[in-house]
């Protein structure tokens, strides 16, 4: 059957040649953009109340959120196609990175994950959480979907080959938010069921394995989770605090700034990684219904986007861009309210931070290019 | 097959990506289901650990350890302190609970005043003092009607106290609060609940030593904040204690012996460097210092103008005049520039061939033909700058710098002088000037740039006594962990110095005629018990021009000479170096000899099985000298 754009449903994409305002001038995506400063704005909010009412903090923070949407900017005038044609050299630098990093990278907090580039300090497994989505969608791009098994078995081997590399340095939290990218983009690809359920029987039997290949720090997060209250001075402390910060927070919160747990110091890591228990504490179940409002809204957006992409390569990379933006708050928010073990993954935009922020912010660029980009077939 | 059918693959993808969304909708609804269940369902039970039954982690602070001298008198003890505190959150009425208060215990508006200054700076939820420093009885008072006063409570702590202070107040130092400089360079979870650190002295010194390590408590407490329930308990490790070399006894001597000077006196064992006494005098009151000055009490002791803060005995820097004799001597002798018979005129003056100045004698008249035993005995001036000039500023240095003179000696306490040991490079470094001829001269008697510690001249003297081994001096003995056998000694550290035997002889039978010697300027201090070598000196504090003559009458006090002395005994077998220097004493023989005769006898004696208090027999003259 002929493409037929009509059919797509009855909202009509936008004419390019018809650009409306300024921010469609740029590329952007106007209710994603809402979200997401809507998402930083209240990151602020909570981030001076977790950093003991610290402003030069918030104004670091701030800096650093202005840098990453200029990313963001930057990466919505790449055109997708640009992007599909530098998708395996930015892979192939990725993998070289992650390579450089396993034999001559820095070590920091007992893990190998920086290189020096004599300029910058620079982590490449940042650039593979992009790289390797990217690197699916451009390899399933002009193959039929659903993938053969031919087809299947490759796109695997590029997801497995770094992920393996940076739960070697060890990295554990991104090696799982790198492997779920990859995973994400073929599930949307339209594999099947039965593989599906079959890889989780696989995934359950490989368990054993797993913690034999596990360094003990991992180990010891594992056994902190299924029995916090078995260590509370030492691994359990964190959780422990934190789902007391939680739970003491109640409905409504004890109020902005007044959280005991988290300004008596209670709570470790409050303004990084656990700072979404500052925010349960002080702002109550009401608040954190508004946040992860706001994360879904970002998320729907995201995934409509993906919708109304014309091609493969762009519906894969927005839909599993969005899907790992959503594994990052799970994993997070799980970890804090005691559900997932302890993983080092920060509240997306949210936790103190860079690293990952400018990450996140080059995906939402792709995202809002692939959607401000789209041509019609002309009439 | 392999033909994509575009339409088909939208299709295909809208329903994954339905799905996804789903299954987003769904994770994020079991989250919120589980915040639900921490913050709706469990939320008393949270709320109860977190206000009404705070699990707390109570660090447990070490207990510090003691201090103790060589004869296992406590110099240091930790004593209970009590203070009466309020936790503001948990008061709901502030003024009319403080009003109330006053009618159990006395509250003075400077108690008031300080309160809600404290208030305002800490956060609702901290404990906030009101009183401080509560006797027993006004504890006790209290704690009948605690009842009547939810969120306040008596807080015990041991505060460190200090029996001996003027004796030890430099020599201990002292505790104070931990300031923001003393966190930058502590680990601050093991001093998580301790609130004194040492400040100076041994405290600080040994501070790693005395605290120990922190422990930790996990309970559980009620409402009104007293522990329900130790959920957890790790013992803190207890710092441990130290026992000095310092013999408090003779501390006390030799402060009275400095009488009304200011000054410093300092004994060692020569046989181990161990500091006996380590007296610095004014001294202070190390116990105002340990639970906060006032400012009134810290401006007092700053402007005082004999500056009791100031450790003379480590820090003051003092030209160590003719006191360095008998080691300029022995550096002649080793050198070989001159003999034990070498002789010298002196006619009561110097002069550098070819110059006019003349270097004066202290004696005007001239002390005849000397040779080193009688340089040394009668104190001649001309003789070592002749010797000096000899020798030159380079080997003399050199020499010298083997008795620890221009260096730290490595006390184990921080903070101490370097003094100075004039030489070439010195002089280039800090003054950027070439060195000149008169100035070797004037350092052969211990004046010019020379500078020493008492502690430096007091470890030069042990190191001779015991005939040529360097001790670095030290304070502590051993360590012991309380309830524990076991001694961990503090090794000697001697440092061997090369001396011929036979010039140490010389040197050291001529040090033995300053006190036995009919014309031995410490002849005065000679008595019947032991017998004392030594070596007196006078430090010129005030420069009398060339044609002026110092008259210390007319001279003010703050410009009188410093009098020295050093000194070592028995002579047969030296059990004590001491060096004693009291500031414008006026002349090394009259003053501060016989007050390093105290000193020694007040250590020497007993041992002997005498009392050093009982009244001094005479001795005729001549009785045990013969030489002169």
């Amino acid at each position: 059957m002929a493409y037929d754009p009509h059919q797509l449903g009855d909202l009509t994409p936008s004419d390019p040649n018809r650009r409306q305002g300024l921010l469609a001038g740029f590329h952007l995506d106007l209710p994603l953009l809402s979200g997401l400063l809507l998402l930083c704005g209240f990151g602020l909010v909570v981030l001076y109340s977790a950093g003991g009412e610290d402003f030069a903090q918030v104004q670091r923070q701030m800096i650093r959120l202005g840098l990453a949407f200029c990313v963001m900017l930057i990466a919505a005038q790449i055109t997708p196609s640009t992007l599909q044609r530098w998708t395996p050299w930015l892979y192939a630098i990725g993998v070289l990175m992650l390579v450089a990093v396993l034999l001559f990278g820095e070590v920091g907090k007992g893990a190998q994950r920086w290189l020096n580039l004599g300029v910058i300090r620079f982590q490449p497994s940042e650039l593979v959480k992009l790289a390797v989505p990217l690197m699916i969608a451009w390899y399933l791009a002009d193959k039929k979907l659903p993938p053969n098994w031919r087809n299947l078995l490759v796109a695997a081997a590029l997801i497995v080959v770094p992920v393996l590399m940076i739960a070697k340095q060890p990295d554990l939290g991104t090696s799982l938010l790198v492997a779920s990218a990859g995973i994400f983009a073929l599930f949307l690809a339209g594999i099947s069921w039965r593989l599906i359920f079959s890889l989780f029987g696989i995934a359950a039997a490989a368990a054993p394995v797993l913690w034999y290949l596990m360094r003990e720090y991992q180990r010891q997060r594992v056994l902190t989770f299924l029995d916090p209250e078995n260590d509370p001075l030492g691994a359990g402390y964190h959780i422990i605090q934190s789902k007391i910060a939680i739970g003491s927070g109640g409905m409504y919160g004890k109020g902005w700034l007044n959280g005991t747990q988290s300004q008596l110091d209670f709570l470790p890591e409050r303004h990084t990684d656990f700072i979404f228990a500052v925010l349960s504490e002080e702002f109550g179940l009401v608040g954190v219904i508004a946040l992860l409002s706001i994360y879904l809204f970002i998320i729907l957006r995201g995934l409509y986007i993906a919708t109304q992409a014309q091609d493969t390569f762009g519906r894969l990379l927005a839909g599993a861009l969005t899907l790992v933006f959503f594994v990052y708050l799970f994993v997070n928010t799980g970890m804090v309210s005691g559900l997932l073990p302890v993983v080092g993954v920060p509240l997306p935009l949210v936790s103190y931070g860079g690293t990952s922020l400018v990450t996140l912010m080059a995906g939402f660029g792709m995202l809002m290019s692939i959607h401000t980009h789209r041509k019609l077939l002309p009439r | 097959m392999q033909i994509k059918d575009h339409h088909r693959e939208g299709i295909d993808f809208s329903n994954r990506a339905i799905i996804a969304g789903l299954l987003v909708i769904a994770a994020l609804l079991m989250l919120i289901g589980r915040l639900v269940q921490l913050q709706i369902i469990d939320h008393e039970h949270f709320r109860t650990l977190s206000k009404d039954n705070r699990v707390k982690l109570v660090p447990l602070p070490p207990t510090r350890g003691l201090i103790y001298d060589r004869n296992g008198v406590l110099l240091a003890l930790n004593r209970p302190a009590y203070s009466l505190e309020m936790v503001p959150e948990e008061v709901d009425d502030i003024e009319t609970t403080l009003q109330n208060l006053a009618q159990v215990i006395d509250v003075s508006e400077d108690d008031l005043e300080r309160f809600h200054r404290l208030k305002k700076r800490k956060r609702r939820f901290d404990s906030v003092p009101i009183r401080t420093n509560l006797s027993i009885e006004e504890a006790a008072g209290f704690a009948v009607h605690r009842h009547r006063f939810p969120g306040l409570d008596i807080k015990a702590q041991l505060l460190r106290h200090y029996p001996y202070p003027d004796e030890t107040a430099h020599v201990l130092g002292y505790v104070g609060r931990i300031s923001k400089r003393d966190l930058e360079t502590i680990d601050s979870s093991n001093y998580a609940g301790t609130s004194h650190i040492g400040k100076t002295g041994v405290e600080k010194s040994y501070e790693a030593v005395l605290h120990g390590g922190v422990g930790v408590q996990q309970v559980e407490v009620n409402s009104v904040g007293r522990v329900a329930r130790i959920l957890q308990h790790d013992k803190p490790l207890p710092g441990q204690d130290l026992h000095l070399h310092l013999d408090i006894a003779l501390q006390k001597v030799a402060l009275q012996a400095l009488g009304e000077h200011n000054g410093a006196a300092v004994a060692i064992d020569p046989n181990t460097g161990g500091i006996l006494a380590l007296a610095s005098k004014p001294g202070f009151d190390p116990n105002l210092f340990v639970e906060g000055i006032s400012s009134k009490n810290y401006n007092a002791l700053q402007k005082d103008p004999d500056r009791p803060l100031y450790d003379r005995a480590l820090r003051g820097q003092y030209p160590p005049g003719s006191t360095v004799k008998p080691f300029v001597g022995l550096a002649g002798l080793e050198t070989g520039h001159i003999s034990f018979d070498t002789t010298v005129y002196c006619p009561g003056f110097f002069q550098l061939p070819g110059h006019s100045h003349r270097y004066r004698d202290w004696k005007k008249s001239g002390h005849g033909s000397m040779d080193l035993d009688a340089a040394i005995t009668q104190s001649c001036d001309v003789f070592y700058y002749k010797l000096a000039h000899d020798m030159g500023i380079d080997k003399l240095s050199e020499k010298l710098s083997d008795f620890g003179f221009g260096e730290k000696t490595g006390v184990d306490l921080i903070g101490e002088a370097r003094g100075i040991l004039p030489s070439r490079d010195w002089k280039r470094a800090h003054r950027r000037q070439p060195w000149y001829p008169g100035e070797t001269v004037i350092t052969g008697i211990g004046q010019g740039y020379y500078l020493s510690t008492p502690l430096q001249l007091a470890a030069a003297t042990a190191a001779f006594a015991n005939g040529g081994t360097y001790y670095t001096p030290r304070l502590v003995d051993y360590l012991q962990t309380r309830g524990e056998e076991q001694q961990i000694p503090i090794p000697a550290q001697g440092k061997p110095i090369s001396i011929q035997p036979d010039n140490w002889q010389d040197v050291h039978k001529a040090m033995l005629n300053v006190t036995e010697g009919v014309r031995g300027t410490a002849k005065r201090i000679r008595n019947t018990h032991y017998r004392i070598a030594g070596k007196t000196g006078t430090a010129q504090v005030f420069t009398v021009a060339q044609d002026e003559e110092y008259d210390e009458e007319k001279v003010a006090k703050k410009k009188r000479d410093h009098a020295l002395f050093v000194a070592y005994a028995p002579a047969e077998d030296p059990q004590i170096a001491v060096a004693v220097i009291a500031e414008n004493g006026g002349h090394g023989s009259s003053v501060a000899a016989p007050i390093a005769r105290k000193i020694m006898d007040a250590y020497l004696l007993p041992q002997m099985g005498l009392d050093p208090n009982a009244p001094e027999e005479a001795i005729p003259t001549g009785v045990i000298a013969g030489e002169e």
